[in-house]
């Protein structure tokens, strides 16, 4: 008899299970699977991550050097990661923040020179802009 | 009072998915059920023709959220055997760890699930909060909560370091004293008694002649497990099945609850006996020929046919899911049952509709 009792008083004692998210947000693990992201200048363009990823998420240019990845398709798998052979992308532990377009992650980048010993390395341009044409509607 | 037919579902207050229940009453007494199921049909199996055999991994996981890892395990105990590779015996305890973490959370959130349906939401929230700690130990080192996506043809992904191991055996500790606590709550209290002993009783006959599995199987007093067959590292590791001989609601609340229990085990002594090595075996060129593989799921026995033509594509997958098995058992358990104590006969199969639909 009564045996949530100890339980229940416990329950009313100890500090609070839930959070006051998003105000308060519990630091990220180190090794968890959160947004994806292409560093740029590294990339080679050849097309691999588009090839193995389960989702399709992820569109590759190798004549524009343009890299996209629809995240809302993505579903944090990590195998493109593990796939690239420049070790270009990376996952950040901290999850996406709520958005309220749906917006692709667009990064432009430039093809690489074939074999120009000490050429100058140029900065490419990170564009992180939204291309609302492919995208279907918006939420509202 | 005249024969009158209730639709229960697709959409009720103690379904987590959505099955159709048309109940034939009379006087409040069930006399017959007739189930319908179709609402989330996916065609995952179909996807098989144009994906390839290792994007399918990543598939296969979400045909049920809740035991995702052991869907892939299944799947890919099934492609090493058929492309002759062994798995290191690292990546098969590593699988041990992961898989009984998700039986453990599972039958957390059924035990909720189960609190909830018989009217105890303070059980719920309690079971639910200590799954959480597993929940955060999946996503600390598999990467992601619920679809860990750890399992590769060949071996695992993911490691464990020795610090992570310590940690996860520290958590385990304060989830196995948790879980204790509640223990006489979930099994002695009076109302909890009340609302599910006696009630869809299932005999150990039917539940052979039926072809019931998991936990509901073992409820009516057969000790049968799949673990048994000895795959992954389950040989190497003490595991004997729980089980009952009551058949009732209470008997499955029973054996779920043990089984989690087990699982903490499990974790431990795959923890303490986890070898050195590799993580995952070299795997070479495309799959051919058919194989059936079984692994035990939280609900039950998981059957994978799998037929490969040497190409990336496989030719056919098929998917057997223990709710499927399930479904005739409790076809038998709801006649003569109160109405009012549908919603926990129902709820004590614990229905997986994703995974029977996929």
């Amino acid at each position: 008899m009564l045996f949530f009792t100890k339980t229940a008083l416990g329950n009313l004692l100890r500090k609070y299970s839930t959070r006051m998210y998003p105000h308060v947000v519990r630091e990220p693990f180190k090794d968890a699977r959160g947004e994806l992201y292409n560093e740029i200048d590294k990339c080679i363009f050849c097309m691999k991550c588009s090839k193995v990823c389960p989702s399709q998420c992820i569109t590759v240019n190798n004549k524009a050097a343009t890299w996209e990845c629809d995240p809302f398709a993505c579903v944090y798998c990590g195998v493109c990661v593990e796939n690239c052979p420049v070790s270009c992308l990376h996952m950040k532990p901290a999850y996406r923040k709520a958005v309220y377009n749906r917006e692709l992650i667009h990064m432009q980048g430039e093809l690489k020179k074939k074999k120009t010993a000490s050429a100058p390395k140029t900065t490419p341009e990170v564009a992180t802009a939204a291309n609302p044409d492919d995208l279907g509607e918006s939420p509202e | 009072m005249a024969r009158t037919i209730i639709p229960f579902g697709p959409q009720h207050p103690v379904l987590p998915e959505p099955i159709h229940l048309k109940l034939v009453v009379e006087d409040e007494i069930v006399k017959e059920a007739l189930p319908a199921i179709g609402y989330v049909h996916r065609g995952l199996e179909k996807l098989a023709d144009i994906r390839d055999y290792n994007q399918m991994i990543q598939i296969v996981e979400r045909v049920c959220g809740i035991c995702s890892m052991i869907h892939a395990m299944c799947y890919c105990q099934g492609l090493e055997e058929m492309m002759k590779v062994e798995a290191p015996s690292r990546a098969k305890f590593l699988r041990v760890i992961w898989s009984e973490l998700h039986r453990m959370h599972s039958h957390l959130l059924w035990l909720g699930l189960f609190a909830d349906a018989f009217g105890f939401e303070a059980l719920f929230m309690q079971f639910w909060k200590i799954r959480e700690r597993i929940m955060d130990i999946n996503e600390a080192t598999a990467g992601n909560r619920v679809i860990v996506s750890v399992n590769v043809v060949g071996g695992v992904r993911r490691d464990l370091s020795p610090e992570q191991c310590r940690w996860i055996l520290k958590e385990l500790e304060e989830v196995e004293r948790q879980i204790k606590e509640l223990q006489s709550t979930m099994l002695k209290d009076y109302s909890v008694c009340k609302r599910t002993k006696g009630i869809g009783v299932l005999t150990k006959e039917q539940a052979h002649e039926l072809g019931a599995a998991g936990p509901l199987l073992r409820a009516s007093g057969w000790a049968q497990d799949c673990r048994q067959l000895g795959y992954a590292a389950f040989p190497e590791l003490d595991f004997s099945p729980v089980f009952h001989t009551d058949g009732d609601c209470w008997a499955r609340g029973w054996v779920r609850f043990m089984e989690t229990l087990q699982s903490i085990n499990l974790v431990r002594q795959a923890i303490a006996k986890l070898p050195q090595g590799e993580l995952a075996a070299k795997v070479k060129g495309n799959p051919e020929g058919e194989i059936v593989t079984r692994v035990e799921q939280p609900r039950g026995e998981l059957l994978y046919y799998i037929k490969a033509n040497g190409k990336k594509n496989l030719e056919r997958l098929r998917i057997r899911t223990p709710t499927f098995a399930n479904v005739p058992p409790l076809l038998a358990m709801l006649p003569g049952v109160e109405l009012a104590n549908v919603p926990v006969v129902v709820l004590s199969i614990d229905p997986c509709i994703s995974c029977t639909e996929r």
